[in-house]
């Protein structure tokens, strides 16, 4: 398998502040790859190194096979981001958002003509084109920022937390955009705190923490670590306690044998919230 | 080459996209100040005046025009540059496209000089029509445009290096303000002091007043303010290229 993206004890510090610590990562060619951690995390800062627009504080990160520092206007070409941050510029339209980013990488007018409504039609905006991007409501905004990134046809796509604020429905129909984009040959990286995001989307998933990769595998594996069933039960009627188990057996047998203080027993599928919380004491969304 | 220049009007596009939206408003709004200067010192205060054998609407009004590219210039340059960098991040698609540092700083400069001529040509027809003394020349265009480009540099820059909404006005406010009225706009520099002249000197819109002063009023031009002009433009360029060089921490 080829590795598109490798980081090689990936650091950066502000200050006192160890944004991300020795970061160690591959991410194949043609996968999903999840970035899963809480706020502060450390995820933002990664993509910002991994897209040139971050120095290392020390450590080396390739994309595409090309050392993001010496050599970024090799990894320009090759990447496509989505920030956190929508990136668009919302004085103008969706179109000439997107033509302005067809210009910035040089496509011929022709080039972007043909682009633009390839790919206004599809992520289903072509009726948005000439709209303000200020009016837009959340979703429309992040695929028009999809879109004008996808212009030069990047090999790998970046997108920080692209579906946060979005309802139920919308975050669905932005899978399916992602899951489409993915089987035409592009990479994903993507950054989440949504763990039933990190577990639809990604082959692998990477979990931060304060910084520090603390999981690098896929989201079954993981769970299997822990055990893939979760036994919930409310302790004294104040305090949940969480045990994991390898199967519905196993779990059914550990209930049956519970002394009468344990009470509102849950059994479910573990998943990768159990795990973060079991690894780190805490949850990924926050407390 | 050619890619450059087309890399250069790119970044030029796509401001011009938002002024060809907006410059009736962003006309009216730099067009504020220098008629109410205007009114207050060229009719108010400098009524029967003369300086140096000129009347003071004569006088004073190369130096409103030069204040105009000032102001309009800097203002043109930075006040989208530091919003879209700061606070929309999307001055970050430009550094993460292929486009090289200089295309982008020039690009972005440019913009301020198109917004900081528009003014200043509006301010112009108003000085050609109230004060008949007043010679448009093509060395009077070359002068204005150096003045816009000098100004529009200095905004690139401060808005490539200010971290917050407030430290901008505060910056306007401490610098570009006393700059407007101490340069030699309102008053002839023959009379003061020749420390204070050193200090104002080291003022650019001094340069760009005093040029288009002569120019306008048909004196021997100064040809040394006019280099001083164009040392400001690189000097400012510079800092933008090591300010842009260092943005990426
Ligand atoms: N430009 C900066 N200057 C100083 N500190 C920074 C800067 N950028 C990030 N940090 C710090 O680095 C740490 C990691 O931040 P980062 O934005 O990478 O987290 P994140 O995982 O993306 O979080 P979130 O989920 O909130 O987006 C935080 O403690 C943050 O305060
Ligand atoms: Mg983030």
């Amino acid at each position: 398998m080829e590795e598109f993206i490798v980081t090689e004890n990936l650091t950066k510090t502000y200050g006192t502040v160890q944004a991300v610590q020795n970061l160690n990562l591959k991410v194949h060619s043609g996968e999903i790859f999840g970035f899963l951690g809480p706020n502060g995390a450390g995820k933002t800062t990664t993509i910002r190194m991994m897209t040139t627009l971050t120095k290392p504080t020390s450590g080396r990160v390739w994309v595409g096979g090309f050392d993001v520092v010496k050599e970024a206007d090799k990894v320009k070409n090759v990447i496509g981001v989505v920030q956190q941050h929508l990136s668009l510029d919302r004085d103008l339209t969706v179109k000439e958002n997107i033509e302005f980013h067809g210009r910035l990488h040089h496509l011929s007018a022709s080039e972007r003509r043909k682009r633009i409504n390839e790919l206004l039609d599809y992520v289903e905006l072509t009726d948005c084109a000439d709209r303000m991007v200020d009016t837009l409501s959340g979703g429309m905004k992040k695929r028009a920022a999809i879109v004008s990134s996808l212009m030069h046809k990047p090999k790998v796509l970046f997108l920080d937390e692209p579906t946060v604020g979005l309802d139920a429905q919308t975050r669905r129909r932005m899978w399916d955009l992602l899951r489409r984009l993915n089987l035409d040959g592009t990479t994903i990286f993507l950054t989440t705190h949504y763990i039933e995001e990190a577990e639809a989307l990604c082959q692998r998933v990477g979990i931060m923490h304060h910084g520090k990769l603390i999981a690098l595998d896929n989201p079954l594996e993981l769970r299997k670590k822990l055990g893939l069933v979760t036994v919930e039960t409310l302790v004294n009627g104040k305090e949940t306690r969480y045990q994991y188990f390898a199967d519905r057996e196993a779990a059914k047998r550990y209930v049956q044998n519970l002394g009468s203080d344990a009470k509102t027993v849950i059994i479910r599928d573990s998943n990768l919230e159990d795990f973060f919380v079991e690894q780190t004491g805490e949850k990924v969304g926050g407390n | 080459m050619l890619t450059m220049l087309k890399d250069i009007y790119s970044i030029l596009w796509v401001d011009l996209c938002f002024l060809k939206r907006h410059w009736l408003s962003t006309l009216a709004i730099s067009l504020v100040s220098p008629l109410l200067y205007l009114v207050a010192f060229g009719y108010g205060l400098g009524r029967g005046v003369d300086v140096g054998g000129v009347n003071y609407l004569a006088f004073v009004m190369p130096g409103i025009i030069a204040l105009t590219s000032m102001s309009a210039s800097f203002t043109g340059a930075s006040s989208k540059l530091h919003v879209d960098r700061l606070f929309y991040k999307s001055f970050d698609e430009c550094l993460m496209s292929p486009i090289s540092l200089f295309s982008i700083v020039i690009g972005k400069a440019l913009i301020g000089v198109v917004r900081g001529l528009l003014s200043s040509v509006a301010i112009l027809i108003v000085g050609i029509i109230l004060s008949p003394l007043l010679i448009v020349s093509p060395l009077l265009i070359l002068v204005l445009i150096m003045s816009c480009l000098v100004f529009a540099l200095f905004g690139v820059f401060i808005a490539l290096v200010i971290s917050s909404h407030q430290a901008m006005s505060t910056f306007s406010n401490l610098v570009i303000l006393p700059m407007t009225f101490l340069s030699g706009t309102f008053f002839s520099l023959s009379q003061l002091p020749e420390a204070v002249k050193v200090v104002l000197y080291l003022l650019p819109l001094t340069h760009s007043s005093e040029s288009l002063r002569a120019v306008a009023l048909g004196q021997p031009f100064p040809w040394l303010s006019f280099l001083a002009l164009l040392g400001f433009a690189l000097f400012f360029f510079s800092a933008c290229m090591v300010a842009l060089k260092r943005a990426s921490v």
